[in-house]
């Protein structure tokens, strides 16, 4: 037994810190690239275009299926293997398209289920006035879905900042990463990795409560 | 000009139309009388393809549509010389009774705003609707919801307007404005075919009743033929049933 460092903690807190903005960089590039994927996956999987459809369901079964960690090896360390052009991937890259691909395919199932959620009834209203099924979806359908599945697609960006700390394994100097050398210098690791579980900590409760805030707009939405 | 030749439709192995022929005049009141089950929803949805038939011909002005061979095209063609009125209003939830009518006018049509703005502020007259323009559909009543509904329908100037049971899930309270508004609308000799219960309202507004049963039409005339004097012993049946 031993006292708590307090002091090299408050030190160390101003480091870390300066990762956030990487760690932050990682998951909403990757938020935003798992949404636009989801997005047409999830529609994909609603309307079933033939052949197509195999494909969506082959990708969403396989990145659901496997663990994250795993498929970041696989990109990282296998790929370039397989692929000459991808000698030069970087970890970051590695992260941000491990991520993308692997919460896309749990997105993707969220957002399809919001879609089918909307009420027929608009669906056939849509196409009754003559849209095209692009026009239901894109004016009608989405729109609605997207407020259904909001809080869930935090949920998972929540997630997804939490997962940005498996880069360290590809060799980024992120939050986690950062955190290692330091501790590896001092041998204070229990001191180390409290601070860095602080951060993600706070991260996540201010996230949670903008979730809050979300919700209680969206609740809101359309009733007037 | 309307008209609909051999209109065939079976869900599985059940026929529900079967060899629907009908002649709809410009300007013309057409209602749809009939026990519930028997294929007068799928004819309304046969006729813009929210169900899609087997076999027959639907014409609607320029356009003739062979049903087994529709391409798409032949089905946004029938989607934009008709209007829909639904049961269940089925508006659009996420926007408001103003949006609901300027939607597709701008969407479909390729309106800009300030025109669609202009054919909804007429609209939104006409229906009655000006202090509730900005309203969400969740906040309107019944018969509210259902007038958008309708004027939705009339802003996209379709050649002819489709009501399927339009007042059937009011309460009591809001069937009268939404059949008045359905009466101002024949009285301007807009084309209507029109599923309803409402006799009475048959018999003011229609030039011609069908009666319906088992997927054909069993009977028509004019109303006080149709409605007083009916040769059929299934349409005396029913009339007797409805009262
Ligand atoms: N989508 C569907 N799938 C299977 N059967 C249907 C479907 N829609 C309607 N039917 C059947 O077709 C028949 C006619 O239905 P409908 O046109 O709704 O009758 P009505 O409007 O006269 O009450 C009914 O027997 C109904 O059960
Ligand atoms: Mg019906």
């Amino acid at each position: 037994m031993r006292a708590l460092d307090v002091d090299y903690m408050l030190g160390l807190l101003p480091i870390l810190l300066g990762y956030v903005p990487l760690t932050l960089f990682m998951a909403v590039v990757g938020m935003a690239f798992a949404l636009v994927l989801a997005a047409l996956m999830a529609v994909e999987r609603v309307v079933r275009i033939p052949v197509l459809d195999i494909f969506v369901r082959l990708f969403i079964s396989f990145f659901r299926g496997t663990p994250l960690l795993v498929q970041l090896f696989l990109f990282y360390f296998g790929l370039p293997q397989m692929l000459s052009f991808l000698t030069t991937i970087n970890g970051v890259t590695a992260t941000i398209m491990g991520l993308t691909l692997h919460f896309s395919a749990y997105m993707a199932e969220s957002i399809r289920a919001a879609i089918l959620g909307v009420d027929r009834a608009q669906w056939e209203a849509s196409l009754a006035v003559g849209m095209t099924q692009a026009q239901m979806m894109r004016r009608i359908i989405l729109p609605q879905a997207a407020r259904v599945a909001a809080p869930t697609l935090v949920n998972y960006f929540i997630d997804m900042v939490k997962s940005t700390s498996l880069a360290f394994t590809l060799g980024v100097t992120e939050l986690m990463g950062a955190a290692q050398k330091e501790a590896a210098g001092s041998f204070l690791y229990f001191e180390a990795f409290l601070v860095v579980a602080t951060i993600y900590w706070i991260m996540v409760e201010a996230l949670s409560f903008g979730q809050r805030r979300l919700e209680t707009f969206l609740n809101k939405a359309h009733a007037r | 000009m309307i008209s609909v030749q051999n209109l065939n439709k079976s869900f599985g192995a059940t026929p529900v139309l079967q060899d629907i022929s009908l002649d709809i005049q410009p300007g013309e009141r057409v209602v749809v009388i009939g026990p519930s089950g028997t294929g007068k929803s799928t004819l309304l949805r046969c006729l813009n393809f929210l169900d899609t038939p087997d076999s027959g011909k639907i014409t609607i002005g320029d356009l003739s549509v062979d049903a087994a061979h529709a391409s798409r095209a032949d089905i946004l063609g029938l989607r934009r010389r008709t209007g829909f009125v639904f049961q269940n209003y089925a508006l659009f939830a996420n926007k408001t009774a103003r949006q609901n009518i300027t939607e597709a006018l701008v969407t479909v049509k390729g309106m800009s705003r300030a025109d669609a703005d202009a054919r909804a502020d007429t609209i939104l007259r006409e229906t009655g609707l000006e202090a509730r323009a900005d309203a969400y559909p969740a906040s309107l009543s019944g018969g509210q919801q259902q007038r958008v509904g309708i004027g939705r329908a009339m802003a996209l100037d379709a050649e002819l307007l489709l009501f399927d049971e339009p007042t059937s899930a009011l309460d009591p309270e809001w069937v009268g404005e939404v059949l008045d508004l359905m009466r101002k609308l024949a009285e301007s000799r807009q084309t209507m075919l029109i599923v309803t219960h409402e006799m009475q309202f048959a018999r003011e507004i229609a030039d011609r009743i069908l009666f319906m049963d088992d997927g054909r039409i069993a009977e028509e005339g004019p109303p006080a033929d149709l409605l007083d004097t009916p040769r059929d012993p299934r349409t005396r049946a029913f009339l007797r049933r409805v009262g």
